[in-house]
């Protein structure tokens, strides 16, 4: 087992060095100049000129590559080209945000989904348990910025119960941060749980048809006990492969709805710079991003591994 | 199938029936202590749903009428729960398919244990552990003491079949039932899983129902047989008087098709004339009547059992007579 996770990090730091270079190749290929941008279409060429040099724009590629790499392992990731302030500090306190938000919502989807989408296939002959799942289907047909608005309006505005935007680190204000934690939350979770249901529905439903679960039932278990103690596992192995891509889709995809409820996350951040042409800002959190996602995968790996010693290569 | 004072199992007038479909009628089954009986018929005859009733692991949408008793004890219409304590303590079953049969994700020294720590019939969770190695001793599994660290996917069909039967043997119960243990199985490992079946149940005295389409294996393995068709049992008697001495037309038909030689006649190997049809297309009176090469307007109506009641007879209208068959 310790020599598949090994097999799976290596494969994980091959990645992340590939995409560096991918994500630094798109930056220079990308036309505009930051110091052009910066100074203006008025600006002079030897203004220009002196500005790129500030900017380290004149090195050779190679060094331009780096110098940014060394600063990204030793955590100094430059100065923005548009408003001169420290990415690093900026960029940690926007990750901070999108991935408490992001795994709240993670949450929320986990406990709607399981529980719903096992109960489902358990029930799947009965009326219950196709109207569910009519109910799942719609769900995953709402956007989730349509279910933030609308949660808006029903516990912000017309109940009152929860403020309807805004963000408060949980250090300032623990109460407020989970108060205003609550709907972005929801709004996220209760969409993903919605198309995860389905996913648990269908992994249980196959594992209900397995020949170990009769045998199970043949021991002596009574259906739960079969399914909890010998289905949950196996069915739980395709769900960890949904469950990663959407932690990874969620955390680029929180930008809407980090809009809708005005929270500084790093959706936010990175339409932000690029609107502003702010090159190496976005260089950045896309690395960020790439980073994040690969880290998912790299778990998604191992909990396979963990879950199915049928995956355990070399250790027979 | 003989007259047996106190059975193991007694199944009388078993009927199973879907909403629209009719698959077992009448099924009547005896099996005393001890005793070794074999359930033949091709693929769609019923075998599998019987034994499914009998481990009163049916599914859901399936009505079933008559009787199961397994001892003293009804086991139809009794509640889940109930059901839930016999299953894998008195009645235990073996599978067809070894390679799915076991949980993947779980040891197989683990498995064998559930199986008694479910019923509490070892004291605690390390003597079902130590339990379950002798166990597979007992079905001649190299290196046990490791083995049990071990997880399905590292052992071969034949390996898998002896813990499941390991998991099977591991409350000694009243009844085993195999469903086509060996026919999964390469035939290298079948006479060795078949010796093992049969000593694991003389060991306990325990009574059998083996389940197979392959003649040979009963008359290797049972004393007794039933042959079914069409959701009925068509002839039941003991082994050495059915294979010798077919009644049925049905059985003499499945005799002949097992016998390997070639037909002088035609040159081909031997069978029985069309196919088995779906459930619930059989014919009305005898069920074998549309494949049977005696069948008259008399198999319109419904053959009558001949012999002993819920014992050693057939429903045939037109039985071969009791010529010997070499």
């Amino acid at each position: 087992m310790v020599g598949t996770v090994l097999r799976r990090l290596a494969v994980f730091v091959a990645s992340l060095a590939v995409s560096t270079v991918v994500v630094f190749a798109f930056m220079v290929l990308l036309p505009g100049d930051p110091a052009r941008v910066a100074l203006g279409t008025d600006a002079s060429d030897a203004a220009v000129d002196q500005l790129r040099h500030e900017f380290g724009l004149d090195r050779p590629l190679p060094v331009q590559y780096a110098s940014w790499i060394g600063g990204l392992l030793t955590g100094r990731l430059g100065t923005s080209y548009v408003s001169g302030a420290q990415i690093g500090p900026q960029l940690a306190d926007r990750l901070q945000v999108s991935l408490i938000l992001v795994l709240a919502s993670m949450v929320v989807a986990v406990v709607v989904a399981v529980p719903l989408g096992v109960w489902m296939a358990v029930r799947h002959r009965r009326p219950i348990g196709v109207v569910l799942s009519a109910l799942a289907q719609l769900g995953v047909a709402v956007p989730a910025f349509l279910a933030g608005i609308l949660l808006i309006t029903i516990f912000a505005v017309r109940l009152g119960w929860l403020p309807a935007n805004g963000w408060t680190p949980p250090a300032v204000d623990p109460v407020m941060f989970v108060r205003q934690l609550v709907l972005p939350a929801l709004a996220l979770g209760l969409v993903q749980g919605a198309v995860l249901t389905r996913y648990v529905r269908s992994a249980v439903l196959d594992v209900l048809r397995e020949d170990y679960l009769r045998t199970a039932r043949a021991k002596g278990l009574r259906p739960a006990q079969a399914l909890w103690r010998h289905g949950l596992r196996n069915a739980a192995v395709p769900v960890v492969t949904v469950l990663g891509l959407q932690l990874a889709t969620t955390l680029v995809g929180a930008v809407v709805v980090e809009r809708v409820f005005v929270i500084p996350g790093l959706g936010s951040l990175l339409l932000d710079a690029v609107g502003n042409r702010d090159l190496l800002v976005v260089q950045d959190v896309v690395m960020v991003l790439v980073a994040a996602v690969l880290l998912v995968n790299l778990l998604v790996d191992v909990l396979y591994v963990v879950l199915d010693p049928r995956l355990r290569l070399g250790d027979a | 199938m003989s007259t047996v004072v106190d059975p193991v199992l007694r199944v009388r007038d078993l009927t199973i029936r879907t909403r629209s479909v009719e698959l077992l009628r009448g099924v009547d089954l005896t099996i005393g202590r001890g005793e070794r009986v074999g359930l033949i018929g091709e693929s769609g005859s019923g075998k599998s749903i019987t034994s499914l009733a009998i481990m009163g692991l049916l599914p859901d949408n399936v009505q079933a009428t008559g009787s199961v008793r397994l001892g003293e004890r009804e086991l139809l219409g009794t509640p889940e729960r109930e059901l839930a304590r016999v299953r894998g303590r008195d009645v235990a079953m073996v599978f067809q398919e070894p390679m799915t049969a076991l949980n993947p994700t779980m040891r197989i020294g683990d498995q064998v244990a559930e199986a008694m720590l479910i019923h509490h019939t070892q004291p605690s969770r390390a003597a079902a552990a130590d339990r379950a190695i002798e166990l597979l001793e007992a079905v001649r599994l190299p290196d046990p003491k490791a083995l049990v660290r071990a997880y399905p996917h590292q052992l071969s069909g034949g390996q898998r079949q002896r813990v499941v039967l390991a998991i099977a043997l591991a409350n000694d119960p009243a009844l085993l039932i195999c469903d086509e243990p060996t026919t999964a199985l390469d035939v290298t490992v079948q006479q060795l899983v078949l010796d093992l079946l049969v000593r694991g149940v003389e060991e306990r005295d325990a009574a059998m129902l083996f389940i197979t389409h392959d003649l040979a294996v009963v008359a290797n393995v049972c004393e007794q047989v039933a042959v079914m068709y069409g959701g009925r049992i068509v002839e039941a008697g003991p082994v050495n008087e059915v294979f010798r001495r077919p009644r049925h037309r049905y059985t003499q038909g499945l005799l002949a098709a097992s016998d390997l030689a070639v037909d002088p006649h035609s040159g081909q190997l031997r069978a029985i004339a069309g196919s088995v049809p779906a459930a619930g297309r059989f014919p009305e009176g005898c069920v074998f009547r549309s494949r049977c090469w005696k069948a008259t307007d008399q198999c319109r109506a419904e053959p009558p059992w001949t012999g002993a009641p819920h014992g050693p007879g057939y429903a045939c209208w037109h039985p071969a007579q009791s010529e010997v068959i070499t």
